[in-house]
């Protein structure tokens, strides 16, 4: 009986965690644009979807190998992201934050309701040559898929802190961050780091849309809205503008939904998700990663 | 007040235009007196279930098309006469409206969907016609809120209760399984009365539910639940719900470890289903259905044939049910030998054995058919006839 619990639990984690690397993937965009622009991206998740689609189509149409996809994936989504910012934001930098909150979800309807135009509603998968090896360790069971998508997690976490913490870009991204007005002054091109934050940010998701599309074989335009809520939990949990608070925060909440639908019951699942939302807002606005920095009036 | 005046002046000139317009619409031939039995047709023509309405209103034009070369009903031909509800329940009112008063029909044939058949009905009810719905499949729409039957309003499918209770019946008495769990959609309730007629169904018959779990449509990670249902060792997995969700967890099950047989309704029903689960993992699979081509009963491979002469396409459970429909309806006109909605609503409610596409129809005394159902199993992706169920 204690060694089948242990051997739950241990399952248990293993699902969780390879559902939390994908929310920290979609986490770290969000909470990259907010850091710089103090914007809730709400079509972040569609960012996502988009990438899914690209990478749909370079496996399935052109027939490239996975990492090849996933690589032209990030750069598709990339470009997409700088697009969106150059056409729908940037416009809107000095208008009230309510405008640019609501442009947001405009973007975000604009790409599901193209994406239900251009490629059907209608669920697409990717070809069979992905399918998954299983491996049985000690009667937890694991999967190649799972290994492939925390270990691609893992990478693009450090080549992102690499990038922000010791490149002249990751340099600029923080000080735009910090003070938008006086880095502009130190000579900071401003537009030019958000226009990368955009890019870097959805690069990531796209790299979990391909991920995902590859794990759950399957596709659709709407695919992008609830891990877009879920991951903005996630980001919120660890602190929203913080980038481990993302990862921790996405890693986090997929290990309690694997452990609530494991232990108490699937129909909890969601609930326990939004009540650590709620939690953390009431107690530790600030994330739990946050520093308790005082709004300047 | 002068506005006001406006106002009337302006209702009256278009009532007097519509009363002459629908005048000149109605010298053509009159129903009832005329040579021809004026038949309502009210489906989803355009919108977003217009793939239902359609399918279903071909069925249902190729039942006219036969009664009329055989001679017509009682000696008169079937005249068509075709509504559009554009897939909206509000439309659905209006367009029953129009089918009744307007072009004065003896019966109304449709709306496919449940919910517009909810607003279409209590029009044919008022002015005592009856409605025949193919393929909506709520319990409700036949009954009134006191629980008492409608008396105008007829179905031609099986409601969706009814596929737990044979799934459960072939679990225990044909497959032999004594420990089922249930997995199932706690946002739809097409679902959740299939998980709870099939849950009663099976105890009654011995056997025993080990646990029960739940997903919500949209999801796209089981991992967890299935984990969860793995350690609980059950014979096999009971899954009512649709193709979107069910493909993915079929997949999942198999990569958890789960082999056992998963079980299902006609939700499965989508060649989508085993692409995206993938062929090999949807080994052992079940599920209940009104319809497949695999079928292969001689009046089935007729009615294959004959809607693919018309329309040069494959048929669904949809036209099927659109052509039942049809054929329960004439045959009911025939008994009562009148054209009077009431007459022929007593006869519908008496159809009893009558030879329909895939089989015998009868109704019970709620109105809803006993009618033919299958159990189908995939081997290798592909649907094949398991058992066949004589209502």
């Amino acid at each position: 009986m204690d060694s089948g619990f242990m051997h739950q639990l241990l399952q248990q984690l293993i699902n969780g965690l390879s559902l939390g690397s994908i929310y920290a993937l979609i986490a770290l965009g969000y909470t990259m644009i907010y850091g710089i622009l103090k914007l809730i991206n709400f079509a972040h998740g569609d960012i996502y979807m988009v990438g899914a689609y690209i990478g749909y189509v370079c496996t399935t149409i052109f027939h490239l190998p996975f990492l090849p996809s996933l690589l032209i994936a990030m750069a598709g989504s990339a470009v997409v992201g700088m697009i969106i910012e150059r056409i729908a934001y940037r416009p809107m930098r000095n208008a009230p934050r309510i405008a640019i909150l609501i442009t947001a979800i405009g973007v975000s309807f604009f790409l599901e309701n193209g994406m239900i135009l251009l490629a059907s509603p209608q669920p697409r998968t990717f070809s069979s040559e992905f399918s998954a090896s299983v491996y049985h360790m000690g009667g937890l069971v694991i999967n190649s898929q799972q290994i492939i998508i925390l270990i691609s997690t893992v990478v693009l976490m450090l080549a992102l802190t690499y990038i922000v913490n010791r490149t002249k870009m990751g340099k600029a991204m923080r000080a735009v961050s910090f003070d938008a007005d006086a880095a502009r002054l130190m000579g900071i091109n401003i537009d030019r780091v958000i226009g990368m934050t955009f890019a870097l940010g959805s690069a990531l998701a796209a790299a979990g849309g391909v991920l995902v599309g590859v794990y759950y074989n399957s596709i659709d335009p709407l695919m992008g809205m609830a891990p877009g809520i879920k991951a903005f939990v996630a980001a919120v949990l660890g602190g929203i503008g913080i980038i481990p608070g993302a990862m921790v925060g996405g890693i986090i909440l997929g290990i309690v939904e694997a452990l609530v639908s494991g232990f108490i019951s699937s129909t909890f699942r969601d609930a326990a998700a939004f009540a650590i939302l709620i939690l953390i807002l009431l107690y530790k606005p600030q994330g739990l990663f946050g520093k308790n920095v005082r709004e300047k009036v | 007040m002068k506005s006001w005046k406006k106002v009337v002046g302006a209702v009256c000139m278009t009532t007097l235009v519509a009363a002459s317009f629908t005048g000149c619409g109605k010298s053509g031939s009159k129903s009832g007196g005329g040579n021809t039995i004026k038949v309502g047709a009210l489906f989803e023509l355009t919108g977003n279930v217009a793939n239902y309405g359609t399918s279903t209103l071909n069925g249902f034009k190729m039942a006219i098309d036969e009664v009329n070369a055989k001679g017509g009903v009682n000696g008169k031909k079937i005249e068509l006469v075709q509504a559009d509800n554009k897939s909206e329940p509000s439309e659905s009112g209006n367009a029953a409206t129009k089918l009744v008063t307007q072009d004065k029909v003896v019966a109304v044939v449709g709306p496919a969907t449940s919910g517009s058949v909810a607003a279409a009905e209590p029009i044919l009810t008022a002015n005592k016609k009856p409605l025949i719905a193919p393929c909506a499949t709520a319990p409700a729409i036949t009954l009134n809120k006191d629980g008492k039957v409608k008396p105008y309003v007829f179905r031609a499918c099986f409601i969706d209760p009814y596929q737990g209770k044979i799934m459960a019946e072939f679990a225990s008495k044909d497959l032999k399984l004594k420990k089922v769990a249930i997995l199932n959609d706690s946002s739809s309730d097409y679902s959740k009365g299939l998980a709870e007629v099939f849950e009663k169904t099976f105890k009654e018959n011995g056997g025993e539910i080990v646990a029960k779990e739940a997903f919500l449509s949209k999801d796209v990670d089981f991992k967890a639940a299935l984990t969860k249902l793995k350690a609980a060792n059950p014979d096999a997995l009971y899954i009512p719900g649709y193709y979107e969700e069910v493909s993915k967890i079929i997949k999942q099950a198999r990569e958890v470890g789960l082999n056992v047989p998963l079980l299902g309704s006609d939700g499965w029903d989508s060649p989508k289903l085993v692409e995206i689960a993938g062929k090999e993992n949807t080994n052992k699979c079940y599920f209940t259905s009104a319809y497949t081509a695999q079928d292969k009963d001689a009046g089935v491979q007729k009615f294959i044939k004959s809607y693919k002469d018309k329309y040069s396409k494959d048929p669904d459970v949809f036209a099927l049910q659109g052509y039942n429909a049809g054929l329960v309806l004439f045959h009911a006109m025939e008994e009562a030998k009148s054209t009077d909605g009431t007459k022929v609503a007593e006869a519908l409610a008496k159809t009893k054995d009558l030879q329909v596409a895939n089989g015998k129809f009868s109704y019970d005394e709620k109105h809803n058919p006993i009618t033919t159902a299958l159990i189908l199993e995939l081997k290798d992706g592909v649907q094949t006839l398991v058992k066949k169920i004589n209502g």
